[in-house]
């Protein structure tokens, strides 16, 4: 593949977004011009409209919509802001410039349209995703969260002022955070064969030590807890563009398999989006069954913890694999353990032996 | 032995009142000064108003200076002057020195009953500072008698002291200026409300207070209109007692009991007086005289247990009357919105009453919450708020969740209850009990003016909702419109000015000036945006009309 092929694609991905905004600008103009209240029509987001979809392996929306009406007294409020936020974006991307969701949520003062608070922000924007079956970061809106990512990985910066420069992803030892620039890079080439990505910064600055990339051939990202979109994406293109396997380690409890989850089939927040999961990512650990096997120290489950257990049992995704046994692990033992836990066994136990181990274990599912 | 001789001796009424001088609220200094302002000026309107004069009546409160031989004083000068018929010379000492001497005894509604509370606040004066009363008075606007004189209280008769005839100076009237022992730094609030409230229920007359600073309050005259006098009634049969019963029956010269009941009792006619008769098994041509101590005690029972009495009517009762209760009301609070209720006569134990309730909403004079003004025969009654039956019915008996009022909203009920006998708890005259048709009446008028308030605040609420709304349309829609113009990359901004007039023109009353500003704002836009709309017609150089279209191809 030619570096020139994939620019233009980055580029057309971006001006098709701006015309599917613009066509939204364009309905409303017509309207208004032919003396009708414009309405705008998008996919309910109530829980009740979530559908779980097998073959995609994660939730998306039904066929419920919702139309929003300029005429309804409720709803012009809303609708303008929704109309604003498309006017705001379109500019931005052609500016080639990004806001953060707090940026979007003060930048509407400006033009009359406050919001109350940035849940309601959040909220416009998302449905403007639905809308435009976009992610935000396709209309260059970004959350303040950042994760990171090292490995070797040569990327080539397409946002103003370093287009065609390049970087590689190896150069610095704390690695390089997620953000749009490094979202929107090219991937020009790679030596490495697998993704992995971790929980916790601890474990990430301990393989970049370890040489992880080297040993394994592996590129390495710092999900930072629940990973942000940006991350999710990250690892979509990875795994999309590269055709590199994708093994996700968490810690030893529930949220650490939820993490997982999200990364692996989307979360239920983004059902409208379909760019921002990985479903043949694997999760390889700490599974509740490896706290019995590698005798790890552990600490007993809450009572809210074990709440969130019969919470996950009743979501279709963990209906069945090891997602469903190593829910019925953690119930069975109560315990759970973090990935610092392995430092009980040495520093380097856990990449000398544990991640070998898994690593291979993860071929058989 | 005289020494274990009990000694009987008769006590006066004079006596007895200064005895317990606390139950006609002269129990303290700071009460004591209230009591007595408040029974002068109560005094002054009745006269006034039984003559349908306007009361202009002014108050002087003075600390008399140069006293040598007090230093600390507590004293007083109290002067209540009125414009009233005056009193004639031969009737001022007895009027004025005596107790349960007076011009009230009469059934109809007036404030004060038996000529007590003058006297009561003049005797009050004597014994705290022993200071002779002095009254001045003119019935003819010629001559003006002055009388200085002290009450004897053992013999309750008034000892004149000072005499004389002055020329008047045109007009009639009375000033009583007592003596006596105050608290005004104590009483001076309650003294002021006392002035306020009653120039809201007396919106016709003038009112002056000078207190002991020199500060002078005047409430104005509002209107000319003066309340329907009250006319002079016989008594119901339900409101008799053994002892008025004889006393009538002395009285009478009536030949047969069925011309005594018609000739004697209100609303008592020939059918029902022969009914009533055959009830209580008594002869129709008996004469009165005839009967004995018990048949009178009997008869009294049957009074009260017939049930086919006529409820007595409302003509011997002067209700303030819906419209000047409504300028008082506007005069002194000013409010955002007021509705009265006035309910019919109804009686209890005989005794007609009618009951009227104002409820005054979002006044600068109120505070936030519920306030409740009581009025009893024009009187306002500013002590034991929480005995009173108003009270009690605003707590007990209101669903004020039913009326949709907020908590904290800018209210005040205020109540008047008007009756030949006002059923007040004690002589102090501060709160009513809560018979159960006073009740009644007052739970019914509070529902009444709620149900309108209700009303109001509704209309009020939808009024201020479509206001918002056309806010909300004429804020907005010119957004959408800028937004979509600058998405579909057009020259000139869509046609939704006919969009959002049809939302204001919905609520032509909403239609105020700042919206109707903002119409014509955008007016000029739309002309200069629409070429369609551009003149064919125009003047050319020379001033002539000329056609256009030609010209612009």
């Amino acid at each position: 593949m030619s570096n020139r092929y994939r620019r233009s694609q980055s580029s057309i991905r971006k001006e098709d977004v701006r015309t599917l905004i613009q066509n939204i600008g364009k309905r409303v103009y017509k309207d208004l011009d032919s003396q009708i209240f414009p309405t705008l029509t998008l996919h309910t987001r109530s829980v009740k409209n979530l559908v779980y979809d097998p073959n995609l392996r994660q939730y998306v929306l039904g066929a419920a919509t919702v139309t929003r009406s300029s005429q309804n007294i409720k709803q012009i409020r809303p609708f303008t802001q929704l109309i604003w936020l498309a006017y705001f974006t379109d500019k931005l991307v052609r500016e080639g410039k990004t806001s953060t969701l707090r940026d979007v949520f003060y930048s509407a003062q400006a033009f009359e349209v406050e919001f109350s608070d940035q849940p309601e922000s959040d909220d416009i924007i998302t449905d403007l995703e639905v809308i435009l079956s976009r992610a935000r970061e396709d209309f260059n809106v970004y959350p303040e969260e950042r994760s990171a990512i090292f490995g070797d990985l040569n990327i080539e910066y397409t946002v103003k002022g370093y287009e065609g420069r390049r970087l590689n992803l190896a150069s610095h030892p704390d690695g390089y955070l997620i953000g749009p620039s490094l979202s929107t890079a090219e991937f020009i080439d790679t030596s490495a064969e697998i993704i992995i990505a971790v929980e916790k910064g601890g474990l990430f600055t301990r393989f970049v030590e370890e040489k992880v990339h080297e040993r394994f051939k592996a590129i390495i990202i710092d999900t930072a807890g629940q990973p942000p979109r940006s991350t999710r994406y990250m690892l979509k293109r990875l795994n999309n563009e590269l055709k590199l396997p994708v093994y996700v380690m968490t810690d030893g409890d529930i949220y650490g398999e939820h993490i997982a989850m999200v990364i692996i089939s989307g979360s239920a927040n983004a059902a409208h989006l379909r760019d921002l999961a990985v479903p043949t990512g694997k999760w390889i650990g700490v599974w509740g069954s490896d706290i019995i096997k590698y005798k790890l120290p552990s600490i007993p489950l809450t009572d809210i913890d074990i709440k969130r257990v019969h919470e996950l049992k009743r979501d279709p995704r963990y209906s069945g694999g090891i997602w469903a046994r190593e829910l019925e692990v953690f119930l069975k033992i109560k315990k759970k353990s973090e990935l610092e836990a392995f430092a009980k066994y040495g520093l380097t136990t856990i990449v000398d032996k544990y991640l070998p181990q898994k690593l291979e274990e993860a071929k058989s599912y | 032995m005289p020494d274990s001789q009990v000694a009987f001796s008769e006590i006066s009424p004079s006596e007895f009142f200064y005895r317990n001088r606390d139950l006609a609220g002269f129990s303290n200094p700071a009460r004591a000064l209230y009591s007595a302002v408040r029974e002068l000026v109560e005094n002054s309107l009745d006269a006034c108003e039984a003559f349908s004069i306007h009361p202009d009546i002014y108050v002087r409160i003075t600390t008399p200076e140069a006293s040598p031989t007090r230093t600390d004083s507590n004293h007083y000068l109290l002067k209540v002057l009125d414009n009233g018929p005056g009193v004639d010379a031969k009737h001022i000492p007895k009027a004025f020195g005596r107790v349960f001497f007076g011009s009230k005894y009469e059934l109809k509604q007036a404030r004060g009953m038996f000529g007590l509370g003058g006297t009561m606040a003049i005797l009050y004066g004597q014994i705290t500072t022993n200071k002779p009363v002095i009254i001045r008075s003119s019935t003819d606007g010629k001559t003006l008698e002055v009388i200085h004189m002290m009450i004897d209280i053992q013999s309750n008769s008034p000892v004149i002291l000072k005499r004389e005839s002055l020329p008047a100076n045109g007009s009639t009237g009375t000033s009583v200026e007592v003596m006596l022992e105050g608290d005004y730094s104590r009483s001076s609030l309650k003294i002021q409300e006392y002035f306020k409230q009653t120039a809201l229920v007396n919106p016709y007359a003038n009112l002056t207070l000078v207190d002991p600073q020199g500060k002078l309050s005047f409430y104005e005259r509002a209107t000319q209109q003066l309340p329907t006098p009250p006319r002079e009634t016989l008594p119901h049969p339900h409101g008799i007692d053994v002892e008025a019963l004889r006393r009538i029956i002395k009285k009478s010269k009536d030949p047969n009991m069925l011309k005594f009941l018609c000739r004697n009792f209100h609303r008592v006619g020939d059918k029902i007086a022969r009914k009533f008769l055959d009830f209580a098994k008594i002869n129709p041509d008996m004469s009165p005289n005839q009967l004995s101590n018990e048949d009178i005690v009997t008869m009294t029972d049957a009074l009260h247990s017939f049930e086919e009495f006529l409820q007595p009517d409302g003509r011997c009762l002067s209700p303030i009357g819906e419209e000047i209760l409504k300028t008082g009301i506007m005069k002194e609070l000013d409010p955002e919105f007021v509705v009265v209720a006035t309910r019919p006569p109804a009686a209890y134990s005989g005794f007609p009453f009618i009951v009227e309730v104002g409820l005054v909403y979002g006044s600068k004079q109120l505070g936030q919450g519920l306030e409740l003004l009581r009025f009893a025969n024009r009187i306002p009654l500013l002590y034991d708020e929480g005995n009173d039956v108003s009270w009690k019915v605003m707590n007990n008996e209101i669903d004020w969740k039913r009326y949709k009022i907020p908590q904290d909203a800018p209210l005040a009920i205020i109540t008047h209850v008007c009756s030949t006998k006002i059923p007040y708890k004690t002589v102090g005259k501060e709160y009513l009990a809560d018979r159960i048709e006073v009740e009644r009446e007052i739970k019914n008028a509070i529902r009444e003016v709620l149900r309108k308030v209700y009303t109001y605040l509704s209309h009020k609420g939808s009024l201020e909702m479509v206001k918002r709304k056309t806010n909300i349309y004429s804020h907005f829609l010119p957004l959408i419109a800028k937004f979509s113009q600058e998405l579909a990359g057009a020259d000139i901004l869509p046609r939704y000015k006919k969009l959002l007039e049809s939302r204001v023109a919905k609520d032509p009353e909403t239609n105020t000036p700042e919206e109707r500003q903002t119409e014509s704002d955008s007016k000029p836009l739309e002309k200069e945006e629409h070429t369609d709309e551009k003149p064919i017609l125009r003047f050319n150089k020379e001033g002539q009309l000329t056609l256009e279209e030609f010209a612009d191809e």
